[in-house]
């Protein structure tokens, strides 16, 4: 190896970690508002770059059909709930967001010729059908069983998964798909040729980063989500829903995961069923960050991108069992440093 | 005599095939300060826990007049309701600032941006929370972290404030500055409803009084009158009762 090949692997590692930090911090999110270890993150991944791949030739994605089925039932199950607790006033926001916005983004679809659209409107497209699935997950999945053990929601988690991994295929078909990158560019630094869409993730995933964090420290629907994790019971008595929080928490994961998609799509061909290892990885930098802390997972994000990009190169038959090896000596060390904490209080 | 802020009829708590509270009934006004005494297990938190949609029930609560179906939390706090629970439940790695913040959600979702306003209130209330605005709540001392939960129960603004045991733990000086600090919140217009141990602070303070025992009303009356009723004196304000 010369130093030009560890340039170009660093360089390759440093993007994937990039993605993996995303992923990574949406898991963390998930895990501490919900106690719900999100499996399904990848498929957002998925689901976000080959909806976008879908608008590229024309054709009309099957994640619309699932926003709107999913929406109608959600709305067929808390219009019933709304009206059974004589609470009217809540339909028109059920309607809104579960009918409502679906119809109008379907209606954009047909309208509009995809193909021939901007990136930039494609884009808002995909991120309009992907990012609503999210909350939708949430309430027809999860909410119901919000209070049950870490187990049973790691249990629901994995049936989701299975589940929208099955659709994906019903939706994309087995091939691959591979969208044209955001810029065409290429920059010359040092010995090494930076590629345009290698900016591309690197300055979305600083800015989305960043954004995360004013979200978390300045706002008051970012401090709720910290006072939920922090402690359930102290949040509800501030008139904080459970719900409310997780649905949010929901919603940001599902766009990061669905932004994700798109920024890798140029890279990387992304099946099906890509999403799911990728999402994988970002659980083990998660992992890393003992699912609590975001600067370690995101630290740990980069680690394991790194780590992959090299042993691709050295082992690259390996190359999957040595990132996923990693989650061994980290637990390791997790578990001599770190005490036990009870999870009742 | 004004109509009741709250009024609980006939209600029962259980837990699994325990039944922990037995028909209840109690009511506090507009304004007034009420409390609620006994012995630890008497079922004092739960009955707490079930007026403010914690727990499941069975009777009746009426919140301002309204009887409460399938009450939730966050719809009460969002009506006026909160309670500042035995272990103040504070968000420990957030700044003394936020948690008060977080306090004014159910006014902040509604669209009220009074907070700052309110804050400043708190803060004349608790100056020593002014101090420590920027600490963070867990490393408050345990008198400070009271003041917290009811300054932050506080910016809520409302109608009813509940308090469960807030002398809990605290040293008998820190305990006399809250019960001052409970008694003066009385002339804002708010009404208390406080479960108390410690029978003796809290019959000082409140206008009146039930003692709950092994899950019923035991006895009830105005605190004066409590304060003097013999079995009151022996059990709970004689020599070897539960001063803290």
């Amino acid at each position: 190896m010369n130093l030009q090949i560890a340039l170009l692997l660093g360089q390759d590692g440093i993007v994937n970690g990039a993605i993996y930090a995303l992923l990574a911090l949406a898991l963390v999110l998930v895990f501490a508002v919900t106690r719900v270890i999100y499996i399904p993150q990848g498929e957002f991944v998925s689901y976000g770059a080959l909806t976008l791949a879908a608008f590229q030739t024309g054709r009309t994605p099957g994640t619309l059909w699932f926003l709107l089925a999913a929406g109608a039932v959600v709305a067929a199950i808390d219009i019933v709930i709304a009206v059974r607790a004589g609470a009217l006033g809540r339909i028109g926001r059920i309607v809104l967001w579960n009918l409502a916005l679906p119809a109008i983004v379907a209606g954009l679809v047909f309208w509009l010729e995809s193909d021939k659209l901007p990136l930039a409107i494609q884009v808002v497209l995909t991120l309009a059908i992907v990012v609503p699935l999210g909350p939708m997950v949430y309430r027809l999945a999860f909410q119901p069983v919000a209070e049950a053990s870490v187990l049973v929601l790691l249990i629901v988690s994995v049936a989701v998964h299975t589940a929208m991994v099955g659709l994906g295929l019903l939706f994309f078909g087995a091939e691959g798909s591979r969208t044209p990158p955001f810029s065409e560019a290429q920059f010359q630094l040092g010995g090494l040729v930076v590629n345009g869409q290698t900016l591309w993730v690197l300055g979305a995933s600083a800015v989305l980063i960043v954004a995360l964090y004013v979200f978390f420290e300045r706002t008051l629907y970012g401090k709720a989500l910290r006072a939920t994790a922090i402690n359930r019971v102290g949040a509800r008595l501030m008139g904080i829903s459970s719900t409310m929080a997780g649905k949010l928490s929901f919603t940001l994961a599902a766009g990061i995961g669905a932004f994700s998609g798109i920024l890798i799509a140029p890279i990387t061909t992304i099946y099906y069923d890509t999403g799911f290892l990728i999402g994988l990885k970002g659980f083990v930098a998660g992992i890393i960050g003992g699912l609590a802390s975001y600067p370690l997972a995101a630290a740990g994000a980069i680690l394991v991108g790194l780590l992959e990009s090299f042993s691709s190169f050295w082992a690259s038959a390996f190359k999957e069992v040595i990132v996923f090896t990693l989650i061994i000596p980290v637990l390791l060390w997790r578990s001599l440093t770190s005490h036990h904490v009870e999870e009742e209080e | 005599m004004a109509a009741p802020i709250l009024e609980v009829k006939d209600l029962s708590v259980s837990y699994g095939k325990v039944e922990a509270v037995h028909h209840v009934n109690l009511q506090v006004e507009a304004g007034k300060i009420v409390t609620v005494i006994g012995p630890n297990g008497a079922g004092k938190t739960t009955m707490l826990s079930a007026i403010m949609g914690l727990l499941a029930s069975k009777g009746e609560i009426r919140f301002q007049g309204e009887v409460q179906r399938d009450i939730e939390v966050e719809y009460l706090v969002s009506k006026g309701m909160t309670l500042v629970p035995e272990k103040r439940e504070l968000f420990g790695e957030m700044s003394v600032e936020d948690n008060l913040l977080l306090g004014a959600f159910q006014r902040y979702r509604a669209g009220d941006r009074g907070q700052g306003e309110t804050m400043e209130q708190v803060f004349k209330t608790f100056p020593r929370l002014k101090e420590r605005r920027a600490q963070l709540a867990g490393t408050l001392s345990g008198g400070e972290r009271q003041m917290l939960a009811v300054g932050r129960a506080l910016m809520a603004k409302p109608k009813l404030l509940m308090l469960d045991e807030p002398s809990l733990g605290l040293a008998p000086l820190i305990v006399r500055e809250i019960f001052h600090i409970i008694a003066d919140l009385k002339q804002t217009g708010v009404a208390i409803l406080l479960v108390e141990q410690n029978a003796r602070a809290a019959l000082q303070i409140a206008d009146y009084g039930y003692v709950l025992e092994t899950g019923v009303i035991a006895l009830e009356g105005e605190s004066r009158a409590l304060a003097d009723d013999p079995r009151i004196v022996e059990t709970y304000l004689g020599l070897g009762g539960n001063k803290q």
